[in-house]
């Protein structure tokens, strides 16, 4: 990683380790510009970031591309197994890794909080690099703006990735048929469960962590074996839930899917047992859904196993046909129910 | 009734105010005001942070032992 | 999970299935009220009436705190934070539930009330501590089992002399409830909306025992089977309201015994006899104004009353026009009956309480039982429901 050696000259430095975000920083001005080299040029580097600009000039990709844009205001910012900057890179790379393309460049914009320690700044940059590192996309160019005390909650990120989609993909919705199978490649509530330890007021102990990770090699790895899979999905808000269910009345389809097969970790089991939540509307940040055509069903779930981010992967049901676009699922104990698409965020219960 | 879930007390705070129990592998503090003599290794009833009640052993396994029962029994009785 | 995954295990709900189904007679009926939403859910969430046979019935009971709390309680809430400006904790369940002009705490909370969700009242204790300059009033709702830990925590706030916190006391009974539904006529023995029997309430009854049970059982000849919380408790408890109606009986069996006892849990009683006392009457939604039902606390601890504290506008907010949350909750009629259910009222945009908590018998039957034929399937969204009449 290069160092940038700041161009603009300040009569003193920025000091990361004691010093604050304040309002002149979002000003566009000499403090903005110290904030930038000082602080987040320590941590990105890319050909776009080096051109100095307020935009980068790339090099037209070939082929389709496919571009995605999300905002992150996750609170706490720290907790088990990341932060706002990994979650924020992981988020929009998996997002275009979705279509099966090939992330190549991202864009982040934070809106600071005036007052938030630049310390922690500093952690969220590094952690933000590395991710970035580890899923092999380039941050090539940002934008910074500071509100006032408590008109935000620390920081807030948002990120825009470009990626280029493989000929002879097509990752869509409207593909989703009956008969194909749903794979999941791995447990789900992790990440969910591993923010709410830290809430106030539901403190517990456990070693849950959050599962954030970038997922374009996995996903690379599955076209690879089945260029012709129907469509991928990453169950962050709402949970494996709110996926079925969207894309169920996407594709104008029902699916059915068996609870026993579905992989839940015991500790994330167990924290849902406590607070009365339910597994399945809760966020992931490392997991996809497949919707693959059957025959090719075997294959693909031997490709995921194969990956480091796939060894839990598990064919959890099927797609079938059902104009009411329900998703049900065979319980544990032999039943059956529906999988509901919550209205809004899950809360715990005492009844 | 509420829910209520079954956990196991790790440790009691000397008081015996309150405790730790755990879950899977999940460990919450919660308030033993509710309850008499539990001791490390009992199992109790948590509910909105407290525990409500002991569970007995013997009992679980004689409830689930009756079920066991319940389906051979109706197999053998003619319908 | 132990005490727990055994009690879901998919072989023996197959075994209990075949002994309910060899027990039944077919040539009547058998309709099961499980008073407890905790049930409801079980039942739901787990599929638990696919495995009974098709003359065995549960009729879904009022045993949701949250479902029965009148609309005009709620409101007396959101007034103690919006006008009285208090620091309102509430149980996640009320969060969302509407109150008059379909206003929940969320919403009262989104437009800059000082609403926050607890999990324990000791959180409810550790944040008066930490606003001694604030108002801190705990929402206190729930059945038995949710009642000691509000005693626990106003002796507590008043060893401590805690004088910023108090409690707004909506605690309810449950064999006065169970005794009410009894004795209404819609549930005479021949017709349509008759209560065969009880599944009687988990954890309530690991507080007060399964002794207050046998009353109501004794005068309204009824079996009660205290019913343990997971799917196969529920199931057993079935057949064992089965065998009993067989056989004529109308006792109080306990099926939860590695929790519940005759005389439950001495302790809780006493603690809570100490700090709360009988109200004469207190209104439930659905089943009106039911006498000895309902707790309130006790002049000693007057201190922390939120009632006596602050002043609360009385007031008589009403459902919804053609909300039948009332007769679902009495168990005369259910969700598929009411005419708003799955068209206006839905988990969205929810008219009554029946729909909003996670029991209610209308959001589980719309949760998780969609499936099942003769549900509405929803039009186009619409904007908004009716407002209040």
């Amino acid at each position: 990683m290069t160092v940038q050696k700041p161009r603009t000259r300040f009569t003193t430095r920025l000091d990361i380790k004691n010093g604050a975000v304040e309002m002149t920083h979002g000003g566009g001005g000499r403090a903005g510009a110290q904030l930038i080299d000082e602080l987040f040029r320590r941590h990105f580097d890319s050909e776009g970031l080096r051109q100095d600009s307020d935009q980068a000039q790339l090099a037209r990709p070939q082929g389709r591309i496919a571009i995605s844009t999300d905002s992150h205001v996750v609170s706490p910012l720290f907790f088990p197994g990341g932060d706002i900057g990994k979650l924020a890179v992981n988020g929009t790379v998996n997002d275009v890794a979705m279509a099966g393309a090939k992330p190549l460049y991202l864009t982040v914009g934070f809106i600071l909080e005036e007052g938030y320690p630049l310390a922690d700044l500093d952690r969220i940059a590094a952690s933000m690099a590395a991710a970035a590192k580890e899923a092999g996309v380039a941050i090539v160019t940002g934008d910074t703006k500071v509100v006032e005390r408590g008109k935000g909650d620390g920081v807030f990120i948002s990120t825009t990735g470009v990626g280029v989609i493989p000929d002879g993909v097509e990752l869509l919705p409207a593909r989703i048929a009956p008969g194909d199978a749903i794979l999941i490649n791995g447990s789900i509530g992790d990440h969910g469960v591993a923010i709410l330890s830290k809430r106030e007021s539901l403190e517990f102990e456990s070693e849950i962590v959050s599962d954030c990770a970038a997922l374009n090699g996995l996903v690379a790895a599955m076209i690879a074996a089945v260029p012709d899979l129907h469509c991928l999905r990453d169950p962050t808000r709402g949970g494996l839930s709110a996926v079925l269910n969207e894309l169920a009345v996407a594709s104008r389809t029902g699916m059915v899917v068996d609870e026993r097969a579905i992989p839940v970790k015991p500790d994330v089991q167990a924290a849902c047992e406590f607070l009365g939540l339910d597994e399945l509307n809760i966020a992931n940040e490392g997991k996809l859904v497949a919707f693959c055509p059957k025959e090719k069903a075997d294959a693909l779930l031997a490709v995921m196993r194969a990956h480091p981010l796939g060894a839990e992967a598990a064919i959890i049901g099927a797609v079938v046909a059902d104009t009411r676009a329900l998703v049900r699922m065979k319980t544990q104990l032999g039943g059956e129910r529906v999988i509901d698409w919550l209205a809004g965020e899950q809360l715990p219960r005492i009844c | 009734m509420c829910l209520a879930i079954p956990a196991q007390v790790l440790s009691l705070e000397a008081d015996g105010q309150n405790g730790v129990v755990m879950l899977g592998g999940i460990r919450k503090k919660i308030s033993m005001a509710l309850v008499d003599d539990v001791k490390a290794g009992d199992y109790v009833l948590v509910h909105v942070g407290y525990a409500l009640s002991a569970l007995s052993e013997e009992e679980a396994q004689e409830t689930l032992a009756m079920m066991r029962e319940a389906g051979i029994t109706s197999e053998a009785a003619p319908s | 999970m132990k005490y727990v995954d055994e009690f879901r295990a998919a072989d023996l709900a197959q075994s209990l299935a075949r002994a309910i189904a060899a027990e039944a007679r077919p040539a009547r009926s058998y309709r099961i009220m499980e008073f407890c939403g905790g049930h409801t859910h079980a039942i739901f969430r787990y599929g638990v009436q696919d495995l009974m046979p098709g003359n065995v019935h549960f009729v879904h009971g009022p045993g949701c705190p949250v479902c029965v709390l009148p609309i005009a309680r709620l409101d007396n809430a959101m007034e103690l934070a919006e006008r009285h400006g208090a620091i309102l904790l509430s149980y996640g369940d009320m969060m969302r539930v509407p109150g008059s002009k379909r206003r929940s705490l969320l919403k009262a909370k989104a437009e800059g009330a000082d609403i926050r969700m607890i999990y324990s009242t000791q959180d409810a204790l550790k944040i008066a501590r930490d606003n001694p300059s604030k108002q801190v009033v705990f929402f206190g709702i729930g059945f038995e089992t949710t009642t000691p830990p509000t005693a626990v925590a106003i002796q507590q706030a008043a060893r401590e002399g805690l004088s910023n916190f108090s409690v707004f006391c909506n605690h309810v009974l449950t064999p006065a409830a169970i005794g009410h539904i009894l004795a209404s006529p819609e549930h005479d023995d021949a017709g349509e909306a008759r209560i065969d029997g009880f599944l009687g309430p988990s954890h309530v009854s690991s507080i007060i025992g399964s002794r207050p049970y046998e009353e109501p059982a004794r005068h309204f000849k009824k079996p009660v089977v205290i019913a343990g919380f997971e799917p196969l408790d529920v199931m057993q408890s079935a057949l064992m309201v089965i065998r009993q109606l067989n056989e004529g009986r109308a006792e109080v069996e306990n099926q939860y015994t590695r929790v519940v006892t005759r005389d439950g849990n001495a302790k809780a009683q006493a603690l809570v006899a100490d700090v709360l006392e009988l109200r004469d009457t207190f209104e439930w939604r659905g089943l009106g104004f039911v006498p000895h039902s309902a707790l309130k606390i006790r002049e000693k601890y007057a201190a922390f009353d939120a009632e006596k504290r602050f002043d609360i506008t009385p007031s008589s907010a009403k459902d919804v026009k053609g909300c039948e949350c009332p007769a679902i909750l009495r168990g005369v009629k259910q969700p598929l009956d009411c005419k708003l259910f799955g068209t206006i009222c839905t988990p969205e945009n929810p008219m009554g309480s029946c729909m909003v908590s996670s029991e209610g018998a209308c959001a589980a039957y719309w949760s998780y039982a969609r499936h099942r034929e003769g549900l509405p399937v929803p039009e186009e969204e619409d904007e908004f429901g009716e407002e209040d009449a």
